[in-house]
Formats: C-alpha cells, sequence, structure tokens
C-alpha cells in the first residue's frame, strides 16, 4: 500500500508538472493578464509537496525493509544498520533520480511561492521551463525507472548495498551534489525564461543568483567530500584521479563559479547579459551530460553503478531536447539582446570577463580530456586521459587565473588605472618572487607544485586586500563571503602543492614487532588479528605510530570482506596532526607471517579539504548577505510605493507634477 | 556576430551526435577470465552441505568433461538459473557446484527449494577458489574437459537460450 501511494503521488506530480509547462507557455504568449496564468504558481507549489510525499514513501519502505519492492530487495539488507537503509534509499539509480525530481520540485514550488521581483510574464515563461524540465524526469522515472515497483515473489533478505558505500561521508554525498545539480536546473529556467520574454536585466540575475549561489556551495561540498571519501575509502592514497565520474562533478562546478561571477557583474552593472544566459545553459548541461556519462556506462570508471543502456538513452534524448532546444533559442534570441553595458579592459568587469574566458577554458579542457576516449573508441583504438593531461593543461590556464583572481576583487568598476594599486600589486609579486626564490634554494621541488606553494603564500595574503582601509564592521557580508572563498581556494591550493612536493611513500613487509620509517615518522607493526563487524571480516593490523620523539599513537588498518555482495575493501588508518597526516593501509599476506604494509606521510594534505570547506563557508556568507540585500531593498520599495500611495490619496502630489 | 551563436549548439550537435553514437555500439565489459584454456588451479574443498562429499581439482581429471557451477544461496540470480541447471543435468551434463561464502542450513534450505542438479559442492569460504580460476562473481558455469582443462566460462544466469551453448561446449570438450 506505502508503495501504491507513493506511485499514485508521483503520477499526480507529473500531471500537474504537465499542467504548469501548458499553462507557463500559454500564459507567455497572450502576455499580461492571461486567466490560465492563475493556475502556475499553485500548481508548481502543489507539485512540489506531491513528490516531497513520494520521497518519503520510499523512504518508509527502506526503513521497514518491505522486501516485496524490487528496488529495496535489490539494493537493501534485513541486516543492515538503520542509517545505511535509509540512505539506500538514494544509493540506487531509481531512488537517486527520486531524490533529484524531489529536489527538483521542491526548489520549483519555492520560487512559485516567494519570487515576485520579475516581471510576470518572465516568471510564467521560468515555471513553464522548470515544469518542462521535471515533466521530462517524472517521464525518465515512470516509465523506465519505477523505484516502486513490487516483485512477484518477495525476495528472503534482499541482496544488500555495495559496502563501498556503507560509509556516513558517501551516504551523504550523492544527495549534496543532486542539490547543486538541481540548483543549476533552476538558473537554467531563469535563463530560458529570460531568452523567451527577452528580459535580461540586472533583477533576473539578483533572482537567479541566490540559486546559482547555492547550487555552487553544495557543489563545493560535494566535491570536497567525494575527494575525501576517495581519499580514505580507496586506500591508495590520492585525493583526485580525474575519472570520468569525479570530473562529471567538477565541470558543472567549474561553469557555477563562472556563472555566478557574471551573473555578479550583471546584477550590479548591468553588463554581460548574453554571456550571463549562455552561462546559465552550459552549467544546468554540464550537470546533465554527467549525469548520461555516469548512468550510460559509455565510460567506463570505478563508479559505475546503475550502468544501463536503455537509461542512457532516456537521458540523451533529454539532454538533446533541453539543452538542444535551449542552444537553438539561444541562437535565435541572443542576438536581439544588447551586450549592455561597456566598460574598459583594466577593470573590474575586466578582471570578472578574464576569469570568466580561463574558467571556460578549464572547462573545456576538463570535458575534453573527459570525452576524448570516446571519440577515440569511435576508431577502436582505446587510451585512457590521465593526470599526465590535466595537470599540466588545466595549470596552464589556472595560475593565470589565480593571478587575476588576487587582483581583480581591488579593481574599480567600469574604469581603473593599475596605478592606483600600484602598491598592492607590488607587495603581491614581491611575496609570490620571494616565495619562488626560497622555495627553490631550500628544498628540492617541482615545477608546478613550486609555482602552487608561491601563488598560494601570496594570494593568502591578497585575498585579504580588498578589506584594506575599510571599516571592518561595514563592509557587507557578501564582501567578506567573496574574500573567505577566494581564501579557501588559496588554502586547498596550499595543500594540493604540499602533497605533491613533499609526500614521502613506503611500501614494507612486516612481521609483528617490526618497524619502518616514513619521513617522520616511526610506525611499529604490534599484531595484525582477525575482526568481526555486523556484515563483514577483517583482518585489522594493530600499529603504533611516533612522530618524532612524541608519544606513540595507536593505528588500525583494516582489510575487509563483506559477503552480501561479496566485495574487499581497504579501510586506511590515519593519524592526523596540524602539519600533515600519516595514511597507513594494511595488504595482503607476505608469507611467514608478514604483511604487507603502505604507509604515506602527506605534509599539510588536509588543508585540500579545510580549503574546500572555507570556499563552502565563503559562499554561504555570500548568499546571507545577497538575500539580506534582497529583502533589504524589497521593503524600501514596498514603502515608497506605501506613502507614494498615500500621498497621492491625500492629493499632495499632481499628477504633472510626479512626471 | 549572428552566426557565431550557432557554435555553442553545432558542438553540443557533434557530442549528441558521437553519444548517441557509442550507445548503440555494443559494449563488451565482461571481463573474461584469463585461466580459459588453461589447467584448472589445485584445491581441496569441503563439502558445503552435512554429510556431502568434498571436492577437489583432481576429481576433474577423469576423463568426464564437467560443468564447474559458481553460485550462492543468497545470491537471486541463482535461484533464477536453477532450473536451467536441472535440465542440462537431464541433458546428461554432470555439474559440480562450487558454493561462495555459505552456511550449510542456507545451501540445504536453497537445494531443498529449488532442486539439486549437482553431483558434490564444495564450499569456498573465502571466495580463494573462486578468485583462483579467475571469477568476479555469482553465478558463473565454467567447462572443464575430463583432463581438467578449463575450456569455456559463462559469465551470470543461464538462461533457456545458454543451455544449447553449454551443451554443445561440454560436446566439443569431449562429452
Amino acid at each position: 500500500m506505502i508503495a501504491e501511494l507513493g506511485l499514485a503521488a508521483l503520477w499526480l506530480a507529473a500531471a500537474l508538472a504537465a499542467l504548469q509547462t501548458v499553462a507557463g507557455f500559454l500564459s507567455v504568449r497572450a502576455g499580461q493578464g492571461a486567466e490560465i496564468a492563475a493556475l502556475i504558481r499553485p500548481a508548481s507549489m502543489m507539485q512540489g509537496l506531491l513528490v516531497a510525499f513520494s520521497f518519503a514513501m520510499l523512504l518508509w519502505l527502506f526503513a521497514i525493509t518491505d522486501l516485496s519492492v524490487k528496488l529495496v530487495a535489490a539494493n537493501s539488507h534485513v541486516d543492515k544498520p538503520l542509517i545505511y537503509k535509509l540512505s539506500g534509499t538514494w544509493g540506487n539509480h531509481e531512488g537517486s533520480m527520486l531524490l533529484w525530481v524531489t529536489v527538483m520540485a521542491a526548489a520549483g514550488a519555492l520560487i512559485a511561492a516567494v519570487e515576485h521581483r520579475l516581471p510576470e510574464r518572465t516568471m510564467y515563461a521560468t515555471l513553464g521551463a522548470q515544469g518542462l524540465v521535471a515533466l521530462g524526469f517524472y517521464g525518465f522515472l515512470l516509465l523506465s525507472s519505477n523505484p516502486f515497483e513490487r516483485l512477484p515473489v518477495p525476495a528472503l533478505q534482499g541482496m544488500g548495498l555495495n559496502p563501498l558505500l556503507q560509509d556516513i561521508g558517501l551516504a551523504l554525498h550523492p544527495p549534496t551534489l543532486y542539490f547543486g545539480y538541481v540548483g543549476l536546473s533552476v538558473a537554467f529556467s531563469f535563463a530560458v525564461g529570460a531568452l523567451l520574454t527577452r528580459s535580461v536585466t540586472p533583477d533576473f540575475a539578483r533572482a537567479m543568483r541566490p540559486w546559482v549561489l547555492g547550487a555552487w556551495v553544495f557543489l563545493t561540498l560535494g566535491i570536497t567530500a567525494g575527494s575525501y571519501w576517495a581519499y580514505y575509502e580507496l586506500g591508495w592514497g590520492g585525493w583526485w584521479f580525474w575519472d570520468p565520474v569525479e570530473n562529471a562533478s567538477l565541470m558543472p562546478w567549474l561553469a557555477a563559479t563562472a556563472l555566478l561571477h557574471s551573473a555578479s557583474v550583471l546584477a550590479s552593472r548591468d553588463a554581460l547579459r548574453t554571456w550571463t544566459i549562455m552561462l546559465g545553459v552550459v552549467a544546468f548541461s554540464m550537470s546533465m551530460i554527467g549525469t548520461f556519462l555516469v548512468r550510460s556506462g559509455i565510460l567506463t570508471s570505478v563508479h559505475a553503478f546503475a550502468v544501463d543502456p536503455e537509461r542512457g538513452t532516456f537521458i540523451l534524448v533529454l539532454l538533446t531536447l533541453y539543452i538542444g532546444g535551449a542552444l537553438l533559442l539561444f541562437a535565435l534570441r541572443a542576438n536581439t539582446i544588447s551586450e549592455g553595458k561597456r566598460f574598459s579592459v583594466t577593470s573590474r568587469e575586466g578582471a570578472l570577463v578574464f576569469n570568466n574566458v580561463m574558467l571556460s577554458a578549464i572547462l573545456a579542457i576538463v570535458l575534453l580530456g573527459t570525452l576524448y576516449p570516446l571519440l577515440t573508441e569511435a576508431f577502436n583504438v582505446r587510451v585512457s586521459v590521465g593526470p599526465p593531461y590535466f595537470n599540466p593543461v588545466g595549470a596552464i590556464f589556472f595560475m593565470p587565473m589565480l593571478l587575476v583572481m588576487g587582483v581583480g576583487p581591488l579593481l574599480r568598476w567600469r574604469e581603473d588605472r593599475p596605478d592606483r594599486i600600484r602598491s598592492e600589486l607590488a607587495l603581491f609579486a614581491a611575496l609570490i618572487i620571494a616565495a619562488i626564490v626560497l622555495l627553490s634554494l631550500l628544498v628540492e621541488i617541482a615545477l608546478l607544485p613550486l609555482l602552487g606553494l608561491a601563488m598560494g603564500l601570496g594570494l593568502a595574503v591578497a585575498s585579504f586586500m580588498p578589506l584594506r582601509s575599510r571599516q571592518l564592521g561595514r563592509i557587507p557580508a557578501a564582501t567578506w563571503g567573496m574574500v573567505l572563498a577566494h581564501f579557501g581556494i588559496t588554502v586547498a591550493l596550499i595543500g594540493m602543492a604540499s602533497e605533491s612536493a613533499f609526500s614521502e611513500e613506503e611500501l614494507v613487509a612486516l612481521s609483528a614487532g617490526e618497524s619502518a620509517t616514513v619521513g617522520p615518522w616511526t610506525v611499529t607493526l604490534e599484531a595484525v588479528e582477525p575482526v568481526a563487524g555486523p556484515n563483514w571480516t577483517a583482518i585489522q593490523g594493530r600499529l603504533s605510530a611516533r612522530y618524532g620523539d612524541s608519544e606513540p599513537v595507536v593505528l588500525a588498518p583494516q582489510a575487509r570482506s563483506f559477503w552480501a555482495p561479496p566485495q574487499q575493501t581497504t579501510e586506511s588508518a590515519l593519524s592526523t596532526r596540524w602539519n600533515g597526516q600519516l595514511y597507513a593501509v594494511i595488504g595482503d599476506p607476505a608469507g611467514e607471517g608478514r604483511f604487507q604494509l603502505r604507509l604515506w606521510w602527506k605534509p599539510f594534505v588536509t588543508l585540500i579539504w579545510y580549503g574546500g570547506v572555507v570556499i563552502a563557508l565563503g559562499g554561504v556568507l555570500a548568499l546571507i548577505g545577497h538575500v539580506l540585500n534582497d529583502l533589504r531593498r524589497r521593503h524600501r520599495e514596498r514603502r515608497l510605493d506605501e506613502q507614494r500611495s498615500e500621498e497621492e490619496a491625500l492629493g499632495i502630489l499632481s499628477g504633472e507634477e510626479r512626471l | 556576430m549572428s552566426w557565431r551563436l550557432w557554435i555553442p549548439l553545432m558542438v553540443f550537435a557533434g557530442f549528441i551526435g558521437l553519444a548517441a553514437y557509442q550507445l548503440t555500439q555494443p559494449k563488451d565489459d565482461i571481463v573474461e577470465s584469463r585461466m580459459v584454456g588453461q589447467e584448472l588451479p589445485y584445491f581441496e574443498l569441503p563439502p558445503a552441505v552435512e554429510r556431502g562429499e568434498s571436492i577437489s581439482s583432481a576429481d576433474f581429471a577423469d576423463g568426464t568433461p564437467r560443468l564447474l557451477n559458481i553460485w550462492a544461496s543468497w545470491c537471486l540470480p541463482c535461484i533464477a538459473e536453477a532450473p536451467h541447471l536441472e535440465r542440462l543435468q537431464r541433458e546428461g551434463a554432470e555439474i559440480v557446484g562450487i558454493a561462495i561464502r555459505d552456511r550449510p542450513e542456507d545451501v540445504a534450505q536453497f537445494l531443498a527449494q529449488h532442486g539439486n542438479p549437482y553431483t558434490a559442492i564444495g564450499r569456498d569460504d573465502l571466495s580463494q577458489v573462486q578468485l583462483e580460476i579467475g571469477s568476479s562473481g555469482v553465478p558463473e558455469t565454467f567447462v572443464i574437459d575430463g583432463e581438467g582443462m578449463i575450456r569455456y566460462q559463462h559469465i551470470g544466469d543461464i538462461r533457456p537460450e545458454d543451455v544449447p551453448i553449454l551443451l554443445e561446449e561440454l560436446r566439443k570438450a569431449g562429452a
């Protein structure tokens, strides 16, 4: 009964999405005052409620492990801890698509409820577009990926969840990314709405900006969490592998970062109109292309869950319709939209445009590298593209972008003279050059990490320069957000450069009582013992690790064997200090009672993820700042309106005088 | 200026064309065992059910080709393939099973419920034998000839259309 309720709610929501789409586009054609327009906002809100109900039903089915439902039987198990039963709801294709439409419908409901700044006609088009996108995903769910399908005969136990995914970080990682993807779908709908009604205004950018910022914060957190998960769970010691699925989350982030900055220009300077629209379309298309690459299985990846060509075809059709449609609309309409206000090259806008171009170039590089194997496979050549391509080629565009990131916020809008910020520029350049000279004299270091560290040190100071000679208490939250986000980038950059420059690695075979050293650490294998968990058994090494002469810490890396489904995983053990991490993995028996141990000392590696969190925090601050600003502005306008109508009523102003 | 506005659409169309082409191409994502064509690695396994027979690699080198079925009572596709294994047995195939990470009482219950086409079932608690013969999942079925050589590997559950193929492979192996 629960499953049937959920399915019924889903069908109703789909019907409402269809209504919302039709009503939206009819109202756009009819113009202001169409009667059918009254349906759009209620349909959107009701749809949000229904899908949320449907998702709650699926959560419930997983909570009680109803094995007569195919999805539960295939992805859950009676013996699994409750938290992982619940996370199993979205740890599979059907459930994750339902989560996707849930978030999307909730976002649509929210815009319908609160967004009144834009011309009503643009809102009809926006909500119509949002309904159309949602409709495609409803069709996908209901026609080819029904999460509520029953089994003819209930299963006995269930088939388990991939043990690699039984991890709290990973239970939260996919939903975080979905929030990001869906936030970009809202930006897409706004862009389509604005194109359809030819109304690309600063108000449009202000309406879109919180969604882009929110999506960007979630993407940042999702990527950071995913990177940390890959780091400690896969046991390979790396934190980014340029895997297609990782790239699939990075590409929307790059596009969203560019969109964020160009929307800022549009909001405050009314420039870069077509470019912002273009990025709105591109950002969402990156989310969909990423989803397509992961789900269709046309690229081989460690993440290849839920691979099915039929699903691939479905997503490809949706992709063609939405993105192809939007790009066609763009090609037809964009030349009727004027580019907006002009600005000089040395200005805040100029710096932002430069960074937009660099971000787009990096995006193109990542996209090309990700799709390249697909291209060569069409000619029967199998290649894999990895760090030797992505790292140097990406760095060519990343480094100049970082330099401009340090300087850009110091420039004034519209036009500025470089010699006005002479001293700041000199300080920035001096810091970088000093760091390069010192580092290359003191340590042996490769070129890219050297540049990374030097830029990181320079930028750490430069990112706070926009606060100079201002009263700290009067700086708006959005500016603090920018400063913090830029500082987060430098923190992560220093972590990355330090990890790649100074990491040390040891692969040893030890028997109990023997020691090995890695960097400043001395690691002793005390014992190897078997341990058992609720659905796994493992061999566990007991290590005592001593940093220099300090007190030893105990580490317990495990090699786990799960039995439903049978799979081996490594649980690395970490010891974190302020200046880095010791990373230990236990491997196979090496004969004569010895075990393989892989040890890494990674100085300042944790800065990578702290940096990610700081970036996200900056985004949150900026989001709060902009929302508060908008509320204040709305309040002020309302008061002005009231004042005016009062004055009118009192007859103080005559019609002519007001003109 | 306006022709440039069409560039994004053109690039996108190129991507769609490529992706659509790749989707229609048959995707070979089956990992075939490198052990096919080689001798069965040495193993000895205790019986998977109480009072059953143990199995060893030496049993396979007695001149009779056999099917070696890797399965488990906890595996759903194994239930699906059970009737087809029985049909193979009725057609004269001799089938030896290896139960992966299983409990004797579960194995016995499975056999009582879905039939027992096996001459003997070994018990592989740590997937050691499974990994050694290059099997990456359950169920999988190998054709072993009378000299203990691995001749053929079938990955996934046996479907009705696979039965004649397996019988043919057995015949080629000398049955």
